[in-house]
């Protein structure tokens, strides 16, 4: 059995889980085996009822107040108990940040691989691999997990897509499964989330962004990213390491950290695309890259390029819209 | 407060990919390596802490001998002593065979926290962290933005996904994955550089039976998801090509 994790916040599904279903479905092409979808957490019944839509063999509530509210120690100890129960050969899961805080810990527990970040599945040598990205993205890798089932794998968000879900003829089968967790033995003690400050910049509404990265250097040379950023009626953006260094406000970092963004036009000046940034500007429709790193993988997802020395070549893009 | 880091050396931001005949691991005699960044934004952080608590910064590290690199420079920027689990197989070793390394060189030591980055951005697993606290059975939280620790308790800020975050408490000891960006990292001074001479590097053995649970079959350059149009010519030429390409081919500006 393929058993997919799903993550779910008060009955309201989060987008990534569809993304797994749709690996899990690939995933079973190879293998030739069942799906079934665990549901773990109050208001599960909601979120499972719009799973049963999926192509898949059966869905799995667990309610337990382990889940409530998300700690490691509780996630762990009760997905434990459920994937004892239901034996699955892969337990596929969504490569959010939930997911990074407890799997690690969970495979751990049970002694068994965690392959993490995964962007596809392929049949290798009567056997399964899961490719994934190395070296900030400058490589990719066949890998395949070792040792006894089940086989932990997290699925990089977007790598696939949540519409390409298969739906099945009828709903699948939904029931309940029971678990039994000390609840005393959860050590973390969150309290509730926050969002840092009022987003006052909006860029997911954003027609063109200005993006700039490491190899804009220094913080006087935002400049010549705002001047661009003027000339094409764009919004100005970051990626990380720009808004960490406190260059550009945080509410203008653009990737898994940030805001998500899909624009008409995506400029990525000098950001050699490491995947955090990818996922939150790979939907852009049209993106062009300047850098001086032909191999950087910015330029994996660019319609266009040009490699050179972006402080040449941003001020002549000024003058060239102007005419 | 003792306070163990957990560093890694990893290959340079410009170092160009290079494969091994098998086409299985990269060339390493051919890289030039620099402290993993989230794990240089953990020890800053383990620093601040110290100079608040006072207390100890032990740097942990398990890799092959080129290590000694990055363990010297966490020295210099104010550690106070390091632990150096050394083995040629640790270069491209899983999250497990490193955890399980780390853990043996370090469960002697009682620390009250442990710190780490949140990945590395070699293999880039994000796994470390967390199997480390499992194997030293310790709380974790990752992805975290800031660090309270007073009297015994530990409130840490959790990044969450769109720009949200959230407390957690938990009882120390503990063992934190740090986000890059939680500080402003220091650089080392000459005298720092001159006091981590005579500062000690414990090694340790690699645990022998660590067994690997994944394995690469295959290493290869990214296949390309668009065909890029590269604009070639001068600065100016490939400017007002690309203007023009953006105008009249995507029609994305007026």
């Amino acid at each position: 059995m393929i058993l997919v994790i799903a993550e779910q916040r008060g009955g309201k599904l989060n987008r990534a889980t569809w993304e797994t279903i749709a690996a899990a479905q690939q995933l079973a092409g190879i293998t030739g085996a069942p799906i079934a979808i665990l549901v773990p957490g109050a208001h599960a019944a909601g979120a499972a009822s719009d799973l049963a839509a999926a192509e898949v063999k059966e869905v799995v509530t667990v309610e337990s107040p382990a889940f409530e509210p998300y700690t490691p120690d509780g996630f762990a100890a009760a997905l434990r108990d459920a994937i004892a129960q239901l034996a699955p050969a892969h337990v596929l899961l969504p490569h959010t940040y939930q997911t990074r805080d407890f799997a690690p810990k969970l495979a751990a527990r049970m002694d068994r691989a965690l392959l993490t970040d995964v962007i596809g599945v392929k049949s290798a040598g009567g056997g399964t691999a899961f490719v994934r990205p190395m070296f900030q993205g400058k490589l990719t890798a066949d890998v395949v997990p070792l040792g006894p089932a089940p086989h932990f794998v997290t699925f990089q968000i977007g790598a696939y897509r949540a519409d390409r879900a298969a739906k099945g003829a009828s709903p699948a089968a939904v029931r309940a499964l029971s678990v039994a967790v000390d609840t005393s033995a959860i050590r973390e003690k969150p309290e509730p989330p926050f969002q840092q400050a009022k987003q006052a910049v909006d860029l997911s509404q954003a027609e063109r962004i200005v993006s700039v990265g490491r190899g804009i250097k220094e913080q006087s040379n935002i400049d010549v990213a705002k001047k661009l950023a003027e000339a094409l009626g764009a919004e100005l953006a970051a990626s990380r390491p720009i808004c960490d260094a406190g260059w550009l406000p945080m509410e203008r970092q653009v990737g898994s950290s940030g805001q998500t963004v899909a624009p008409k036009l995506y400029l990525a000046l000098g950001i050699s695309g490491a995947i955090q940034h990818l996922v939150g500007m790979k939907g852009s429709n049209t993106v062009v890259a300047i850098n001086k790193d032909p191999d950087a993988p910015i330029f994996e997802v660019a319609d266009y390029g040009i490699v050179g020395d972006l402080f040449e070549i941003v001020p002549a893009i000024i003058e060239a819209v102007k005419q | 407060m003792k306070i163990a880091v957990c560093i890694k050396q990893v290959p340079t931001r410009e170092w160009q990919p290079r494969l091994n005949d098998a086409r299985t691991w990269i060339r390493d005699q051919d890289v030039s390596f620099e402290m993993n960044e989230p794990d240089a934004y953990a020890l800053e952080e383990a620093l601040r802490l110290k100079e608040k608590h006072s207390g100890e910064v032990v740097v942990c590290s398990a890799g092959p001998a080129r290590v000694a690199q990055v363990i010297r420079e966490a020295l210099a920027r104010g550690a106070d002593r390091a632990i150096h689990v050394e083995d040629e197989g640790l270069s491209s070793a899983d999250a497990f065979v490193t955890s399980e390394a780390l853990a043996n060189a370090m469960k002697d030591e009682q620390f009250d926290l442990v710190l780490t980055g949140l990945q590395s951005d070699d293999q880039g697993f994000a796994q470390v962290g967390v199997i480390l606290a499992e194997k030293l059975g310790l709380p974790h939280a990752t992805i975290i933005m800031e660090v309270q620790a007073e009297g015994g308790a530990l409130r840490v800020k959790r990044e969450l996904e769109g720009g949200w975050f959230q407390w957690v408490v938990m009882p120390l000891p503990a063992v934190l994955t740090i986000q890059s960006g939680i500080n402003q990292l220091r650089y080392a001074t000459l005298k720092g550089i001159m006091a981590a001479k005579k500062k000690e590097i414990r090694k340790a053995a690699a645990p022998p039976g660590a067994a690997s649970k994944q394995k690469i079959v295959s290493l290869y350059a990214p296949e390309k998801g668009k065909k890029t149009q590269i604009i070639g010519g001068s600065p100016a030429e490939a400017a007002k090509e690309l203007v023009r390409r953006l105008r009249e081919e995507a029609r994305v500006i007026a």
